[in-house]
């Protein structure tokens, strides 16, 4: 080594090839390191650029409709120009645009980046969506529901996303199949079991999850928490009060865990994908899925949901002795959707402007969803479906937070990888339990 | 063309833009990976330094010991099935088909120029029980066994990922084999048969021994690739269920950009650039010495 050294200073070739290599080194250090600096400057927007997750249909075809429609003024003026990619990169994605100044207009954030305490949070990246609506004199389009949700997903004081959908989570539930097994609509964990019993007696399939989609399974979990222990239960364990390992966390993974022991979830559930799982309570396959009411989209849509009116919803039953209600809804606003500070323009609060006035009600009439905006007109022929979600949102009188709601991304990940070897007996709630705890412990 | 080489600029200019780009690609990022391992942080806030926390992680972490054993156990599996396929079917070749071996060397070696990703695809329809019954379960069932979920748990999905590598990689082992095998020459194996040497006896003593070099590069092959081994087992199971079939690479991956650790996504790569060196070392000591000797 030292021979070489030496040859290298002396021999004049050899200088020359190091003399290279270090410039290779420098010019290649230099690109690695500008990527952790803000070494660009953002200029004023000249579109009205929004990235979305390619799974997200919902929001770039209501906003599509409005640039063409309601808010065409506003799209004359910044057009509007959409671009998706999987959702799995976009926490990437948004990082890199992030550290090179080059975040567009609207964005999905992740919840770990845009909260109280995350990264693009504390650098002073984002617009406080709150105080832009009241700047523009249009903060009372919000829902109270919603404001309620972001302020407990975010940690209270910040505004970081745009609701562009309000939805709850339930049970949804095949009703002719009920009906023709007379079994009841189950207001108690027990009559759920007994119900599920009866239809596997049936030889009717009681649920439908998908495993490759696991939090349709780890969020039984997580319902079955709340129920048990309460609406703070899951803001304990983010804060450090307790943790999934404790027992009363245990079993709630242990009842789920219970339900697949007994042969209550479909065949191959490890295997089934989000659209097999949906299409099985649609088709009439399985009786009943946990899901969020933007299921709403697909069971107001004739070609996916043949049994039309026969699906009905439910609350996740009481946990007999739990102190949680059966009224308490786990909520969230939808995909957080951010709005760069950089960006910001009075262009862009134009938009913003008219999506508050206008977007609710088009997203109704078009999607039969909801979101987190008042409606500006009233929508004729609602499904009754949806009718009765709009009541029982309207009625609740206070939300909670779904299972990996205050999770950091690796125990939100590693929730629903594990799901599916949960319900399948390949783990067990203990060990699931602790490799959440001990993902959230390893960032505490 | 003794001018050429003797010019010490003709080789700065010849080794100089290669020598850039090596140093550029690999060993910068390299050092730079060196540098998160010891950090955390992100792109947006940047990074500060950390000492050995990421190195405490490593041996905290539940997932890396199931993730290593995942890994050692498959590259074994699959290196001894490799080499032992291979040969086999190296061996078919020569002796068995001889000329006419073209159009089998063809139609084995076909799987290695598909894209993995399509492999995936295919075997994890083969063995699927939901939302339809693939060819492997209805084979089952016909046998009166019953249909399984291949990918409910790691010991079962495990040997659908090392049936599929084996076939996605077999045909190029053979042809590997095939030409060490075909170096051997004629009189030598004619001279052997004379003195009775025959099937077992003339494979062991007289065919392997010679066609020992070619052996050797393939396990290193072999090994090297496997202890790598990502894109399969992406598109066949994705490290699941859960992440029992999860190798190195993959979690290593999954740490630095599905969760934005980059510093303990580098430490799991030195970790795994530890494990590859150890090997290949070991092989290359191993090789060295003079195999005709035996």
């Amino acid at each position: 080594m030292i021979r070489t050294w030496r040859a290298a200073r002396t021999h004049p070739t050899l200088r020359t090839v190091a003399a290279v290599s270090a410039a290779a080194l420098l010019v290649s250090g230099c690109s690695a390191a500008g990527t952790g600096t803000k070494s660009g400057s953002a200029s004023k927007p000249t579109a009205f650029s929004a990235l979305f997750t390619t799974e997200n249909t919902q929001i770039p075809a209501e906003l599509n409709r409005l640039a063409a429609g309601e808010c065409k003024a506003q799209n004359d003026a910044l057009p509007l120009k959409i671009e998706q990619t999987p959702s799995s990169n976009m926490q990437q994605k948004v990082q890199l645009l992030a550290g090179q100044d080059a975040l567009p207009v609207l964005f999905a954030g992740g919840n770990a980046l845009i909260n109280k305490d995350g990264a693009l949070q504390k650098s002073g990246q984002l617009v406080d969506v709150k105080k832009a609506l009241t700047d523009l004199g249009v903060a009372d389009k919000l829902t109270p529901a919603a404001s309620d949700t972001i302020d407990k997903l975010y940690g209270g004081g910040v505004y970081p996303t745009i609701p562009f959908q309000y939805n709850i989570e339930g049970i949804f539930y095949n009703k002719k199949i009920f009906e023709e097994q007379g079994i009841a609509v189950p207001a108690t964990w027990d009559e759920l079991l007994a119900a599920a019993a009866k239809l596997k007696a049936a030889k009717i399939t009681p649920f439908t999850a998908s495993g490759k989609t696991g939090w349709t399974i780890s969020r039984w979990v997580g319902a079955y928490i709340l129920r048990d222990l309460g609406p703070d239960a899951l803001k304990k364990v983010a804060d450090g009060q307790a943790k999934l390992t404790d027992p009363e966390y245990v079993r709630a993974a242990q009842a789920v865990a219970d339900l697949g022991k007994a042969g209550y979830f479909v065949d191959g559930v490890t295997s089934v994908d989000y659209d097999t799982a949906t299409a099985n309570l649609l088709n009439g396959k399985a009786a009943m899925m946990y899901m969020g009411s933007w299921l709403l989209a697909s069971i107001n849509d004739p070609k996916k949901n043949p049994l039309g009116d026969a699906i009905g919803f439910m609350p996740v039953p009481a946990v007999p002795g739990g102190s949680g209600s059966i009224d308490q809804y786990p909520a969230n606003v939808g995909a957080p959707t951010a709005i760069s500070a950089k960006q910001y323009s009075p262009e862009v609060g134009g938009w913003l402007k008219c999506i508050a006035e206008n977007y609710a009600s088009g997203l109704m009439e078009t999607q039969g969803a909801f979101s987190g905006f008042k409606m500006g007109k009233p929508v004729a022929n609602v499904p009754p479906l949806t009718q009765d979600l709009q009541k029982r949102i309207d009625a609740s009188t206070s939300t909670v937070l779904w299972f990996e709601a205050l999770f950091n991304t690796k125990a939100t990940g590693d929730a629903s990888a594990n799901a599916a070897p949960l319900l399948t007996g390949a783990m067990k709630p203990e060990q699931y339990m602790s490799l959440l705890q001990n993902d959230l412990s390893a960032a505490q | 063309m003794d001018r050429v080489f003797g010019d010490k600029k003709a080789i700065a200019i010849l080794l100089g833009p290669a020598l850039f780009m090596y140093t550029a690609i690999m060993l910068v990022p390299s050092v730079w990976s060196l540098f998160y391992a010891f950090s955390t942080g992100n792109v947006i806030e940047g990074f500060r330094p950390v000492g050995l926390d990421n190195f405490r992680k490593l041996l905290d972490d539940p997932i890396v010991p199931t993730s290593l054993r995942f890994t050692v156990t498959y590259a074994l599996v699959i290196t001894v099935g490799q080499i032992l396929l291979g040969l086999a079917l190296a061996l078919f070749y020569v002796f068995v088909l001889r000329r006419a071996s073209a159009l089998i060397r063809t139609l084995v070696f076909f799987p290695v120029v598909l894209p993995t990703v399509a492999v995936g695809l295919l075997f994890s329809k083969m063995f699927a029980i939901a939302p339809q019954t693939g060819p492997a379960n209805s084979l089952l069932d016909l046998l009166g066994f019953g249909a399984t979920d291949w990918f409910s748990t790691g010991s079962k999905a495990f040997w659908v990922i090392i049936l599929m590598d084996l076939w996605r990689t077999m045909g190029f082992y053979a042809v590997l084999l095939y030409t060490g095998l075909l170096d051997i020459p004629g009189e030598v194996l004619e001279s052997a048969r004379l003195d009775g040497a025959v099937g077992w006896r003339l494979l062991r003593h007289i065919v392997l021994p010679l066609a020992l070099p070619v052996l050797i590069s393939s396990i290193i092959f072999s090994l090297n690739s496997s202890l790598k081994v990502f894109d399969s087992v992406v598109a066949l199971t994705n490290g699941g269920p859960g992440t029992s079939t999860t190798p190195l690479n993959l979690y290593m991956f999954q740490t630095s950009f599905f969760y934005s650790d980059y510093g303990y996504g580098s430490t799991l790569a030195i970790l795994i650039t530890t494990i590859c060196l150890t090997v290949t070392l070991f092989l290359f000591r191993s090789s060295r010495r003079d195999l005709t000797k035996g």
